[in-house]
């Protein structure tokens, strides 16, 4: 029995306009990643990884080819169904947290939550909940500047699981994290795949980082090699 | 759901400092707005509450006000005799035939010259018909001699014009011998004396005005018509409280005017002010707006947040100000009646329908202010959003 793959990439390209100049960044990419996969895509610095990314999460759009995910086409959807379509469907990590400075850490993680039907009490059992995956059941009332980097980054994966997507983007997540923070963060995310079955697509140009992962592949002059 | 309102709230409490001074900014606005509101309030009530509902004045036709008026004596002898007129215990008319005219006087300390009503009054209808008016100090004036009253805020503010003083006008030498309260009224800024000394001493003729108290209230309409129409009669008569809510209503309407053209040319820089601030606000949390749409928010959820952020803004702006115009309660202005261009002393008087405007007109600024600035971090784009910050 073969699962169908989570994300099916064709023919996907993109290029930037700088003035009248035109910068291809991806030339007709095609891929699939597997349900369950914890993919490194690893390449030198401007070689688009986080363009693909981007892309995969719905933030950008393409100029050509199609993704489909979980086998929805995305590249057809409007801003506000894409819209919709990320708060259900990916969760973003990334390199900075990028956590609200004034909202607390629960806060922090409810903030998906409040996109979705879901009542007070229910939302609170979520947030709860994904907070003691990560371990932070007990900073649940500090403020992002009153945590370390690791343990930021820790409420920023919190956030990204807590409405349970099956994809999650994670743009160097460890680059601004020194090396025991780096670890934790990694085996977090190990855990998410092999406990809680989610795919997760990691950029990075950490070594380390990507012998974490499953499958490492490398992007390259607008190709996957 | 969209963003919660906690999360403007706090970014506008994070970054105190600067919400205050823009709220002040705002506040000072907003002070102005409820401030001019109240002084054209204050000039309406306490014109307003110096007539009372049941008496009548009866003037000259088409004039608008005592200073202009005159009646003759047989026309005033006339209207004496009207069913309506309510008769006082005494068995007399409650009525009084009184001679309204202005004189300048100087003020203490500064000898500033300023115009002061001077009422010719009947003894006693004329302190019946205003139970407002009281002595305080002194007594009243004998018939017959150069004796005067004056009003609390008259005696405290004109030269001569206190108890045991002398003041001159009108050719004589006038004492002064009582002092009288009469509330918030516009009696409190004028000067009585016996009608007929005033009329000699002014070589008046006529009288300015007949004031009577109506015998049942409801007769006012078919008295009216009855003088209106009698053909020996060129009067006319309009409830007392009428007669100075329309006094006051060229001055308010000028004061509100006024106000408006303050606030409009104030609140261009309030708004401006409250535009830079946030403008720098959103380029501040360019990233933070990236992650949020990233997250799932809408163009519209991340419109709304910053609107409100400034609309909360506003709503300080607001708070300030009417706090500052609150304190301006305690401050009683004297200006001129426009009318009579005499002297006349009142207070900033703030109302819950003037506390609701200055609000609302607080958020309108912070809407206003706010409007570019949330279009411009709803149109942002994602990708570069996330991009700037690193
Ligand atoms: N908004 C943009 N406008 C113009 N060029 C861009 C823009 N975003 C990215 N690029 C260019 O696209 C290329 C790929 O960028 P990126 O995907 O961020 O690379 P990587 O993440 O692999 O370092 C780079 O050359 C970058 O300069
Ligand atoms: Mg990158």
């Amino acid at each position: 029995m073969t699962e169908p793959p989570i994300v099916e990439i064709r023919n996907l390209s993109k290029s930037y306009r700088r003035g009248s100049q035109i910068i291809p960044v991806l030339s007709g990419i095609s891929f699939d990643i597997a349900r369950g996969e914890f993919l490194a895509l690893m390449g030198p610095s401007g070689s688009g990884k986080s363009t693909l990314l981007n892309l995969i999460a719905g933030i950008d759009f393409a100029d050509t080819g199609s993704i489909q995910i979980a086998g929805v086409e995305i590249t057809g959807l409007s801003e506000t169904e894409l819209a919709h379509w990320r708060a259900g469907n990916v969760g973003f990590i990334f390199q900075f947290y990028n956590l609200i400075p004034v909202l607390t850490a629960f806060e922090n993680v409810e903030l998906p939550l409040l996109l979705t039907h879901l009542t007070r009490k229910e939302r609170r059992e979520h947030v709860e909940a994904v907070l003691s995956v990560v371990g932070l059941t007990d900073r649940m009332d500090h403020y992002p500047a009153q945590l370390s980097g690791g343990q930021q980054q820790r409420v920023a994966i919190a956030r990204a699981i807590v409405t349970d997507p099956e994809i999650l983007v994670a743009d160097e997540p460890t680059g601004d994290l020194d090396r025991a923070s780096a670890e934790e963060i990694l085996s977090l995310m190990d855990r998410l795949v092999t406990e809680f079955g989610k795919t997760v697509i990691m950029v990075t140009h950490d070594p380390r980082a990507a012998e974490k992962a499953h499958l490492v592949r490398h992007l390259e002059k607008g190709e996957l090699q | 759901m969209g963003i919660p309102i906690s999360y403007s709230f706090r970014n506008l409490w994070t970054r105190r400092l600067t919400t205050v001074l823009t709220a002040s900014g705002m506040g000072l606005v907003v002070f102005v707005f409820a401030a001019t509101l109240m002084l054209a309030e204050g000039l309406q009530q306490t014109l307003v509450q110096t007539g009372s509902p049941d008496n009548v004045v009866v003037l000259r036709k088409s004039s608008n006000s005592e200073v202009q008026s005159g009646v003759e004596r047989t026309q005033a002898a006339l209207v004496e005799t009207q069913p309506e007129v309510a008769i006082g215990a005494d068995g007399q008319p409650l009525l009084a035939k009184e001679l309204v005219v202005l004189i300048n006087l100087q003020k203490r300390g500064t000898h500033k010259p300023a115009n002061v009503v001077i009422r010719g009054v009947a003894t006693p209808a004329s302190f019946t018909l205003r139970p407002a008016v009281r002595l305080i100090e002194g007594r009243l004036p004998h018939p017959g001699l150069a004796e005067v009253i004056a009003g609390k805020s008259i005696a405290r503010r004109f030269k001569g014009a206190g108890l045991g003083e002398t003041l001159r006008f009108g050719m004589r030498d006038w004492r002064v011998v009582g002092v009288f309260d009469a509330g918030a009224t516009g009696f409190s800024s004028e000067i009585w004396g016996d009608v007929e000394q005033m009329m000699q001493a002014f070589r008046r003729p006529v009288y300015s005005s007949v004031i009577f108290r109506l015998r049942d209230s409801s007769e006012f309409d078919e008295f009216k018509s009855r003088i209106e129409g009698d053909p020996r009669l060129t009067v006319e008569a309009k409830r007392e409280t009428r007669y100075y809510l329309d006094q006051s209503e060229a001055m308010a309407k000028f004061l509100r005017i006024l106000g408006m053209v303050l606030t409009i040319v104030f609140s261009i820089g309030a708004v401006i002010g409250a535009t830079i601030t946030m403008y720098a606000a959103v380029a501040n949390r360019v990233t933070e707006i990236g992650t949020l749409r990233a997250l799932g928010f809408r163009r519209r959820d991340i419109l709304s947040a910053f609107v409100i952020e400034s609309l909360l803004l506003g709503l300080c702006g607001g708070i300030l100000g009417v706090i500052g115009a609150s304190f301006m309660q305690l401050i009683t202005i004297s200006t001129m009646n426009w009318q009579s261009f005499s002297e006349l002393a009142f207070s900033f008087t703030l109302t819950l329908g003037i506390f609701w405007k200055s609000l609302f007109f607080s958020l309108v600024m912070g809407l206003i202010g706010g409007t570019l600035p949330a279009f411009r971090a709803s149109r942002m784009n994602i990708v570069e959003a996330l991009r700037s910050g690193g």
